[in-house]
């Protein structure tokens, strides 16, 4: 038999879509329903949206009301599948980002780009599929390039719809009956995007000609076969060509699932029922998520603010010469509850792109939100865009979240996205402690690095790159009623994992010496935050081998909640030219951990040029056979003050590696003795201490005396800060750069900043040289927008910061409050009526 | 499903009597209608005053009723902070973490934000000097007020009770 004979038969139910397809566009009608063509049908679906503030025009829910059983029989199947879909296909992949990590995700989409359904694993592209499935639609690839049953669809351009390019996803379109009804949608972390630097997402460029090949929503193969063009293609855009064919078969496999999952639905229940469910889902969604929050929030105005930093000054090896300065990001946070439980969420006041690959586009703020709310407010299966319809976002045009500008740079878009998602946990958090909900409070996350990347000449002499995905496990954020879970998860991949260390060692030169918790990582609290690890890696076999480090330094992104403390921030460990082989060859000691950076420990165990610094971040830089490497993995916030924690949970903190013994006194007033130096528990932590009760009681009565005689009013406080900012004092340029970036950036922040501290009208804070070009520079660059036509969705972000018309209800002025704020009319309003229903 | 879980099980979850795997049912489980007045009943009478709680603030802090339309911020201890609108932590006592030796108190070197980039602000309360927050800001931020619940609309719209009063309370 021949090979076309084989593929024919493959897929004939794929050849007769396409016959029918051609039949009708020869009679002129579209691919959408009823002959329309699917952009005509996309802005009917937006048009109906808008008029009824019910997805698809869908005010009544006749399936799911008529046949509940079905409906929901439906549903679970379609879930089902794309859960199976995805973990068969991962077992396609050969990385372990996929295979271990699970970093793979599936969505079915409606025609128009809604999601219907999506698979466990990363859900963040829940939204972001769906916005490169729009932006085709609305490109009017049904012209040119043409949509049609077995093409297939790849996408990596955040500006159309990612996170970042190192997600690549395929999209293909399933047919019935001459229409589309449906999108499959696969995405997936890639090891290597063939950026200016190895790995998948560099941190060395200043805009998005470092950050590695991008592909536009382009048609990439039909008939469910790949072009010769494209697979001769991206293979030489990557360092690791070989794992990314297996990634493609990974994501098709994935899609192929899914569309014949759809096709045994259309079958078994008829493609009526079929496209009645996929709107009443979505519609169901929406409303599920509205009830959800009424039966467990607040409404009204919920504020937080993040920062965190991103420092390039002195940094080697930049690509560009402006490029060498450093970035803080500053998110304000303002969540509104609505009175019919739909979410305004503000990011007013964020400060300005910069000339580094932390910059996010809307889709990767959105796409973030999900992967958020679905481990919080709608844990359950029936996620979908219909949560998506009862959010309005607004981001002002031009900042880091929103940059509308195709020069930034994206790479590691979740850097800043993680980092200003921080206060969503706790606006939540909030909302949840009023309600009388204490078991779902969470004081928030953890800053999702260390990011181990690099690549060269591997241990099996190939052009290899690295990213160490052991970052999918982090401490989480204390809980109300329980500490926070010790590296377990990351935000962005709820299931993560640390992955086997010998799974790792396979694809990485990089052999693990030591794997162990990381003290104090967790910030102190009632409930402490879970704590994070570290694994102390070296290097072996390798030539022209490049690493680096990305993460938090300066700054702490993760605040604590009712008074528990931060999660601690991050440094760099590195040691080079070593004696380490000559260590083993004599079976000496070597550094196995780090676990308290003061003690000197390492430096005790290793000659060599090391180098330790309280930053996060470096660029890409040589490393050698048996040259050292700390990868440290961040833990969660703390919750409640330190001091009333059980004295008992400090002690087996202690024993369990989580803290210090010193800092038992110094951040919870706990008096312990040490009794025994042998190791005596399942840690890395050597010796045996008991809890001194009554030294502790005493301790603690004196610590509340002591916070009262330190601490100043706050009235007291205020005036002396008002004084140093007027005068400038004790700030620094890359302090008042953001500020004043804040401030050109928001008309409303500056009110804000300006009436808080009572300042003149006149005031500016006074910046150098250099951090005044700087802005100039990148203030007047404009805007260089991806999207011809933006959808409705787009709408709520568009106008945002504009000076003729502040369409944000910004409530950060004294004078102003969530009473004050005009109904919600931004985008879908509120058209839900009658009483709230339990759909969670 | 609980359409209500009885009392007990929800003092347990107040005084923190609740095992794991207990909890993590609750997180499971649907939610249950009448959280917020059984919690807020029981906080009720865990405090040692009688203004009558409108909401669980924050921890350890209320919103309680002084009169048919003043509301104000309450700490467990007694303290009153300020009205419901207002931000509690203007009338706190505050100090501010922003060297390194400060730092080094609860976190080991080089694990904590440079001084320079950010300082740590604890709020206390003035009556019971607990730390009732922590923020984490650059210098030179101002004070974030954090949350502004809509009350009349949650009462009237979302579980239609009336708000509570001191009237109540004494009847």
């Amino acid at each position: 038999m021949s090979s076309k004979h084989n593929e024919g038969e493959s897929f004939p139910r794929m050849q007769r879509e396409k016959e029918k397809v051609h039949q009708q566009q020869e009679e002129g009608d579209g691919i959408g329903w009823g002959g329309q063509t699917l952009r005509e049908q996309f802005e009917d679906l937006e048009r109906k949206t808008e008029e009824t503030g019910h997805y698809a025009g869908f005010e009544k829910l006749d399936l799911k009301q008529d046949q509940p059983i079905q409906y929901e029989q439906m549903f679970a199947q379609l879930r089902g599948d794309l859960v199976t879909a995805r973990e068969t296909s991962k077992e396609v992949a050969a990385t372990p980002i996929v295979e271990q990590e699970g970093e793979l995700c599936y969505g079915l989409f409606t025609p128009e780009g809604d999601s219907i359904a999506v698979s466990t694993g990363i859900i963040v592209h829940i939204h972001t599929m769906s916005e490169a499935i729009k932006y085709m639609i609305n490109h009017d690839y049904e012209e040119s390039p043409g949509i049609e049953p077995g093409d297939i669809f790849v996408n990596n351009d955040t500006h159309v719809g990612d996170v970042h390019a190192c997600d690549i996803m395929t999209i293909i379109p399933i047919f019935h009956d001459g229409e589309i009804v449906a999108w499959a949608g696969g995405v997936n972390h890639v090891i290597d995007t063939g950026a200016i630097g190895p790995g998948s997402m560099n941190v060395s460029q200043a805009s998005r000609f470092g950050d590695g090949a991008y592909y536009t929503a382009r048609k990439v193969g039909e008939d469910l076969k790949l072009y010769n063009s494209w697979k001769k293609d991206y293979p030489d855009k990557t360092r690791t060509p070989d794992f990314l064919k297996l990634d493609e078969r990974t994501r098709m496999t994935g899609c192929l699932m899914i569309r014949s999952a759809v096709n045994d639905i259309i079958d078994e229940y008829g493609i009526e029922k079929f496209k009645q469910l996929s709107r009443e889902a979505i519609e169901d969604g929406r409303r599920g998520f509205r009830s959800r929050i009424k039966k467990t929030m607040l409404p009204g105005t919920y504020r937080g603010a993040s920062f965190v930093d991103a420092l390039y000054e002195g940094q080697d090896n930049l690509t560009r010469a402006y490029a060498n300065e450093n970035h803080l990001m500053h998110a304000p946070s303002e969540l509104h509850v609505r009175e019919d439980g739909s979410f305004q969420v503000s990011f007013e006041g964020a400060n300005k792109w910069g000339w580094h690959p932390y910059n996010c586009t809307p889709a990767a703020i959105q796409g973030g939100i999900w992967v958020m709310l679905t481990q919080t407010v709608i844990p359950n299966s029936n996620v979908n865009d219909g949560a998506y319809y009862s959010c309005d976002f607004h981001l002002p045009v031009g900042s880091w979240a929103n940059t509308q500008n195709t020069e930034t740079a994206h790479a590691y878009a979740w850097h800043f996205l993680v980092s200003a998602w921080a206060p969503l946990w706790q606006h939540l958090s909030r909302g949840y402690f009023s309600r009388g909900f204490w078991e779902e409070i969470n004081a928030g996350n953890a800053n999702t690095s260390n990011w181990l990347q690099g690549g060269g000449i591997d241990q099996f002499d190939k052009l290899h790159a690295v990213n160490s995905f052991e970052s999918a496990c982090e401490g989480v954020g204390a809980r109300y009623v329980e500490d926070g879970e010790p590296h377990a998860a990351a935000i962005w991949n709820p299931e993560g994992d640390m992955g086997d260390a010998e799974v790792w060692e396979m694809t990485e030169p990089l052999p693990f010496l030591g794997r162990a918790v990381k003290p104090n990582t967790g910030g102190a609290g009632r409930r402490s935050g879970g704590a994070g690890f570290e694994s102390m890696r070296t290097v072996k076999d390798v030539s022209r081998w490049l690493l680096y480090e990305m993460g938090n330094g300066y700054m702490t992104s993760d605040g604590g909640l009712f008074g528990g403390y931060p999660a601690a921030s991050g440094y760099i460990l590195n040691a080079q030219d070593t004696d380490l082989k000559e260590r083993f060859e004599n079976g000496e000691d070597y550094p196995q951990h780090d676990l308290d950076p003061e003690s000197g420990e390492f430096e005790s165990k290793i000659d060599g040029e090391i180098t330790r610094r309280p930053e996060g971040i470096s660029t890409p830089k040589e490393f050698d056979d048996y040259d050292m490497y700390l990868n440290y993995l961040r833990g969660g916030s703390g919750l409640g003050d330190p001091l009333e924690r059980d004295p008992e949970d400090v002690l087996s903190d202690i024993h369990d590696g989580y803290v210090l013994p010193r800092h038992a006194k110094d951040a919870y007033a706990v008096v312990v003795e040490k009794v025994n130096d042998e190791a005596k528990h399942n840690s890395a932590v050597q010796g045996e201490w008991e809890l001194d009760r009554e030294a502790t009681e005493q301790l603690r009565e004196e610590r509340m005396q002591d916070r009262a005689e330190k601490a100043q009013p706050v009235t007291e406080w205020y005036e002396e800060e008002r004084e140093r900012i007027r005068n400038e004092e004790d700030l620094i340029d890359d302090v008042k750069k953001t500020y004043e970036s804040s401030i050109r950036m928001s008309k409303q922040f500056a009110e804000f900043y300006h009436e808080f501290w009572d300042l003149p009208e006149e005031f500016e804070f006074s910046l150098s040289e250099k951090a005044e070009r700087s802005l100039e520079n990148r203030f007047k660059t404009g805007l260089k927008m991806k999207w011809d036509n933006p959808t409705k969705g787009h709408e709520t972000w568009l106008g945002v910061g504009r000076d003729d018309e502040p369409e944000v209800p910004y409530t950060w002025t004294a004078d102003r409050t969530i009473q004050d704020l005009p109904t919600p009319d931004s985008s879908f309003d509120d058209m839900t009526t009658g009483k709230a229903m339990d759909d969670d | 499903m609980p359409e209500s879980y009885p009392r007990e099980h929800i003092e347990d979850l107040v005084d923190d009597n609740l095992e794991w795997n207990q909890l993590h049912d609750m997180m499971s489980d649907f939610k249950d209608a009448d959280r917020f007045q059984k919690v807020r009943d029981i906080l009720q009478e865990r405090v040692e005053w009688d203004d009558p709680i409108i909401l669980p603030y924050a921890d350890h802090l209320y919103v309680v009723a002084k009169s048919e339309d003043r509301w104000v911020i309450k700490c467990d201890c007694g303290h009153e902070f300020c009205e419901h609108d207002e931000n509690w932590k203007a009338d706190a006592l505050i100090n501010v973490r922003d060297s390194e030796e400060e730092y080094l108190e609860i976190y080991p070197e080089d694990m904590h934000p440079h001084p320079d980039y950010m300082e740590l602000r604890e709020f206390f309360c003035p009556g019971c000097n607990t730390l009732l927050e922590v923020t984490n800001v650059m210098p030179g931020y101002p004070l974030i007020h954090e949350f502004e619940p809509d009350i009349e609309t949650f009462y009237s719209d979302w579980i239609s009770e009336p708000i509570p009063t001191p009237e109540d309370q004494s009847a």
